[in-house]
């Protein structure tokens, strides 16, 4: 508790995207993303554009770039699946620097990459504006089941409990000489694994039993309402609203 | 295995969208009465012990190790309802929060790694526990089982749903080969793990597992030397004679699946090859361009015929079992309305 207490996925500022409200950011970065989906991948400056409209999304949130990089570092197994895509797909091939390569591979590989960097940015982009506790009333505003948000804002409050229980089984399991090196040893870890289980299933007994006791009836009050002006849903979908126009002129030139 | 966006196209990804929109409908009914009004407190712990338990590492040889998935996990442990939950919570928090896994590719990803495992692993597991002798090491056997099965099933649904909706131009034989073969290595790892875990939750709090309620000895007393059943604690179900016929339908199953299981051990040398393979792909490349063939190890007809002939009979297989399963338990859930036990099945596939 003593770093604060937003997660470390979300980056603090005041900027006009931070003080947008969640669930006008969440509907856009869906469109975005829809829209950036259904572009033909042969429209290769529409991508750019794309790219362009990202970052002056984050120019205005003041989010560094190397920030915003590094997070993107998350999509690296596609990378290494889109690299071979050129060499296993079929149909036509050029020669490319001595190597055969299928067009269709490239054109897929192109487009798994683009599409995908695309998506990751724009999620991450939405993480690094705003608080987990408001991308969870964000979502119970766009009407996702309340039990869902429910158990998705008790995972997120309690992740990090649980990891660092898992943590301090670790830091036990090392100081009495363990040391797990290879299959002989997942015994030990599976049973630490089923002891983590049992202890955040008692966990969650004892906060359901906390609840009760403080009154919980089955759902949760809802204190602070977040509503958004047209002011701020037209701000917040400038974005998908852009990118719109660059995916009908990509169909269309 | 998450998908990134533009992986499959946008009319497959809204559709998989619905599917895993109305698993999940129905699983929130379906955790409602599997947990009560604890639901929601419970499996967020769960999902937070998911979500943990994925990162937890398990050390395969030097250097390389694994990671748990915990669909079939789940599914054993607090139930197919809460469990497709809980892994859907955790996807859709990856998905929102870290960028792994596409926001558009949302559905795929709950309809692939958290339906399917769930579901695949549980029929499964009931259908083992059905038949094994009612021993706590069965259930054990019935999670390992289980937890093999989930994982190809998951890599088969995905290679459906990419020959029916992907961006790209690799032949449907060479996807499922590759899926299929590397996840049932993945899938002897997941295996192994969620066996041993399982085992280590019914050593300690067999009452907290799913799967093995009704196992529980009733609690008998001491009584001046002699054992009383003690008040209060309901008889377990007793098996009928009846249910002699489900009993054997489930054991044919049991032996198609075990059938499948060798096929797949036999394949598994293949599947390493063929990791192996992909790995050393540039390597491969170089060699074969001074044949001024390049890459025409990919086209051998034969090998890629055997390959395909693999995939589709895994696609059967797997088909097979989840129709044969639900076929089992519909019988079972129609001979059962009548008696409710807690410990019932009420399975709606």
């Amino acid at each position: 508790m003593g770093a604060g207490h937003a997660h470390r996925l979300y980056r603090h500022g005041h900027s006009p995207v931070h003080t947008l409200p969640p669930h006008t950011k969440l509907a856009a970065v869906l469109c975005f993303v829809i829209v950036v989906v259904s572009t033909p991948r042969e429209a290769m400056w529409a991508f750019a554009l794309y790219a362009a409209l990202l970052a002056a999304v984050a120019y205005a949130a003041r989010v560094p770039a190397a920030f915003l990089l590094k997070r993107l570092l998350i999509e690296i197994p596609f990378v290494a699946f889109a690299v071979l895509m050129p060499f296993v797909a079929q149909g036509e091939r050029v020669d490319v620097l001595g190597m055969s390569l299928s067009v269709n591979g490239l054109w897929g590989a192109w487009n798994v990459l683009a599409k995908g960097t695309l998506g990751v940015a724009a999620s991450v982009l939405l993480a690094s504006t705003t608080e987990l506790r408001e991308l969870l009333l964000g979502l119970q505003r766009l009407k996702l089941p309340p039990l869902l948000v429910q158990i998705a804002s008790f995972m997120i409050r309690y992740g990090d409990v649980i990891t660092d229980e898992m943590r301090r089984m670790k830091i036990a399991r090392e100081s009495r000489g363990f040391e797990a090196s290879g299959v002989r040893h997942w015994g030990v870890l599976a049973k630490s694994a089923g002891a983590l289980f049992i202890r955040s299933y008692e966990r969650g007994e004892r906060v359901h039993l906390a609840m009760v006791s403080r009154g919980y009836a089955g759902s949760m009050p809802v204190i602070d309402d977040v509503s958004a002006s047209r002011a701020q849903w037209s701000y917040a979908l400038t974005l998908p609203c852009a990118a719109l126009v660059v995916c009908l002129l990509g169909w269309v030139l | 295995m998450h998908v990134p966006d533009g992986f499959i196209n946008a009319p497959v990804s809204a559709a998989a969208g619905v599917v895993a929109a109305g698993a999940v409908a129905v699983s929130l009914r379906g955790a409602r009465r599997e947990l009560d009004e604890r639901t929601a407190p419970l499996a967020g712990l769960v999902a937070a012990f998911i979500f943990a338990v994925q990162m937890l590492n398990f050390p395969v040889a030097a250097g390389t190790s694994g990671h748990l998935l915990g669909g079939a996990l789940a599914a054993i442990l607090v139930g197919p309802y809460t469990g497709v939950l809980c892994v859907s919570v955790v996807l859709l928090m990856q998905g929102v929060l870290f960028a792994d896994g596409g926001l558009t590719a949302l559905g795929v990803n709950i309809t692939d790694m958290a339906i399917t495992t769930t579901v695949v692993a549980y029929l499964v597991f009931r259908v083992l526990v059905k038949v094994l002798p009612r021993k706590r090491s069965s259930v054990t056997a019935a999670s390992f089982v289980a937890a093999l099965l989930s994982v190809p099933a998951a890599a088969v649904v995905f290679t459906l749903i990419y020959a029916i909706g992907g961006t790209t131009d690799v032949s449907i034989g060479k996807v499922a080969t590759a899926m299929v073969g590397v996840h049932v290595l993945i899938g002897i790892g997941e295996a192994v793990i969620t066996a041993l875990t399982v085992g280590a939750v019914v050593a300690v709090r067999p009452d907290l597992v799913y799967g093995a309620r009704g196992l529980n000895r009733p609690l008998k007393l001491r009584v001046g030397g002699e054992l009383v059943d003690a008040a209060g604690t309901p008889a377990p179900a007793a098996v009928r004679g009846s249910q002699r016929k489900v009993w054997l339908t489930g054991l044919v199953t049991s032996l198609v699946l075990a059938g499948f299981v060798s096929f797949y051990a036999s394949a598994h040398p293949d599947g390493l090859e063929k990791v192996a393979h992909d790995k050393g792909i540039d390597a491969k490349a170089r060699k074969h361009a001074s044949d001024g063939s390049p890459l025409a190890g990919y086209g051998v007809k034969d090998v890629s015929d055997a390959r395909l002939s693999g995939g589709l009979a895994g696609v059967i297989g797997v088909g097979v079992t989840v129709v044969a399963g639900s076929g089992v338990f519909w019988v079972v859930r129609r001979r059962r309305t009548a008696d409710t036990s807690p410990s019932q099945l009420t399975e709606t596939v």
